[in-house]
């Protein structure tokens, strides 16, 4: 537990970064994990094949939104590419603790929202949770039965 | 809110000697004793169950109804001795009344697939309420959409108890063919009065099934004392393993019914042009049924009835009592539900203000404490509270105040990590 919940990850939780809306968006996706009611919307701002601006708006778990915090720091700036091959692995390890997999959805709805905006979209073609529009899911499935 | 608590004296089980029958209470989960506190979703299995079913396995397993042989003889009659035991458990007139199915959710859907679809047409009304387990929404839902019927929702109160005057004005509107009711909220502990609105609603002429999935583990539950058309609950949270439970219908309905699935075991007689369907309760029990489960809920009933069905429900409700308040006490604590020990069972719905529920859940794990976070399959009734999910704690027979206690210090633990 003290490994989940590093100051680091708390630090983003509370004072997400790039939180709000973006003036003049040109991308915007939204999601969510009905499971636990995360909720993600990212916003950009893409001049010529560049991130110029992001922010997000959420509300849910800590992982769910220092996840999606922490992608934000880093994709101002860079291309369109970049950003669309930032993949799963990058995400966990950016987050640098141990997800379990109950928790795996929480942690990348910031990035399949990310690559939602990155590449347009407005739903998502299929169910996966790596942010690959043609990728089989991997990882936690709901488990939201009882 | 202050909470009244009734009838907190003490539990009357001793409840230390029936740990001593689950294997997995003694497990420590990081490095801390297990605090089991997510019977709503599933129940832990005494030795008595494992056992009946590992006998079968070890000594005498054979396919049942089929082989002239002892195996199978001795097989069949420990899985019809279990429809027997179950029947006794729930005081139906017969076993031919008892039907075995995987869990509640195929007892509502074998219902809606069979009696729903020759009995409700076009304009026809389907009561359902917020308090509702997906599994007795949705099959009506869809059920509705394909034959053009109408579902109509029961709100709650503020305390998650449901309101009798839309429940009665519901009725008295006419063309209602069927209401699909629990008898105990999954997500706030809630008992609803069903033998009342049972008789309400037959009394306007709707047949009723009941969801007694959280009702049948923990309280004494009589079908003939309610007098539902239906009653479904599943195996696995009373003890028994998952694969079993029933569901329950008069005989004389039953014969009516069409068969769900079809294949072998159903059957009497098949000639390339028709088939004749097998006796009750067979003619439900397509295949070969998953009757070592079966022989476990047997094995399941027989350990609740050795406990006694009224002392576990004290029990529990003792448990709440110990709960709630020091819950409670506890600042930015939000406690859903019933704030009484009144017409409620051992489950306790709260939220801890600036955590999310699956974060709580997620430091209580490494607290040894296993609680559920989500929606708990309930997610009109999470609309309603307007919130996302809860954290539900739920009792069983051998939990224990040293358990609740464990759920309290992690809370201070999820508290000191989230700095609040």
């Amino acid at each position: 537990m003290d490994d989940m919940y590093r100051d680091y990850i708390l630090d983003h939780y509370k004072n997400p970064r790039n939180s709000g809306d973006l003036e003049g968006a040109t991308n915007t996706y939204a999601d969510s994990n009905p499971l636990c009611g995360d909720e993600i919307t990212m916003a950009l701002l893409i001049d010529g094949d560049r991130v110029k601006d992001v922010r997000f708006k959420g509300r849910g778990c800590a992982i769910s939104q220092a996840s999606a915090s922490i992608l934000t720091e880093e994709i101002k700036g860079k291309t369109l590419d970049e950003v669309r091959a930032i993949d799963r692995q990058h995400v966990l390890e950016n987050l640098g603790i141990p997800i379990s997999p109950a928790r795996i959805k929480c942690a990348l709805l910031g990035l399949k929202t990310l690559k939602g905006a990155a590449w347009g979209l407005s739903t998502w073609p299929g169910d996966d949770e790596n942010g690959r529009p043609d990728g089989a899911a991997a990882g936690a499935r709901d488990a939201g039965s009882e | 809110m202050a909470v009244t608590v009734h009838r907190v004296t003490g539990s009357p089980l001793d409840v230390m000697r029936i740990r001593a029958d689950f294997p997995v209470l003694s497990r420590k989960v990081h490095g801390k004793p297990l605090a089991y506190l997510d019977n709503a979703a599933t129940s832990q299995k005494p030795r008595q169950v494992i056992d009946a079913m590992r006998a079968v396995f070890e000594d005498h397993n054979a396919n049942i109804h089929r082989g002239v042989y002892e195996f199978s003889e001795k097989t069949t009659a420990e899985f019809e001795g279990a429809r027997e035991k179950v029947a006794r458990f729930i005081n139906a007139a017969s076993a031919r009344e008892v039907i075995f199915v995987r869990n509640a959710t195929e007892g509502v859907n074998l219902v809606a697939y069979t009696w729903g679809r020759e009995h409700i047409t076009a304009g026809d009304r389907i009561v359902s309420t917020v308090l509702e387990h997906h599994s007795n929404f949705v099959p009506w839902q869809q059920l509705a959409k394909d034959v053009g019927a109408e579902i109509v929702m029961i709100d709650v109160d503020d305390e998650g108890r449901l309101r009798r005057d839309q429940y009665s004005a519901a009725l008295k509107r006419g063309r209602v063919k069927l209401v699909a009711i629990t008898s105990t909220s999954n997500g706030l502990g809630t008992v609803l009065p069903i033998k009342e609105l049972v008789a309400e609603a037959k009394a306007a002429g709707a047949s009723v099934l009941v969801d007694a999935a959280q009702a049948v583990p923990h309280k004494r539950v009589d079908v003939r004392d309610i007098g539902a058309d239906f009653l479904v609950f599943s195996g696995h949270k009373m003890l028994a393993p998952p694969g079993s439970g029933a569901v329950w219908a008069p005989a004389a309905l039953l014969e009516t019914m069409r068969p769900f699935l079809y294949g072998g075991d159903m059957i009497s007689r098949v000639t390339v042009e028709k088939t004749e369907w097998n006796e009750l309760p067979w003619k439900f029990e397509a295949g070969t049924s998953s009757y070592v489960d079966a022989i476990g809920l047997g094995a399941a009933v027989d350990y609740l009835e050795t406990a006694g069905m009224d002392r576990i429900h004290e029990h529990e409700l003792f448990l709440t009592g110990y709960l709630l308040p020091r819950l409670q006490a506890i600042p930015g604590i939000t406690v859903y539900g019933p704030k009484t020990l009144e017409d409620r069972v051992g489950v306790v719905s709260f939220n801890i203000e600036g955590i999310h529920p699956h974060d709580v859940a997620t430091i209580f794990d490494s607290e040894g404490v296993c609680v559920r976070a989500g929606h708990h399959c309930n997610q009109l009734l999470m609309a309603k509270l307007n919130v996302a999910a809860t954290t539900r704690a739920s009792f069983y027979l051998y939990n224990t105040t040293d358990e609740c206690d464990q759920l309290i210090s992690a809370i201070g633990t999820a508290k000191k990590v989230f700095g609040i």
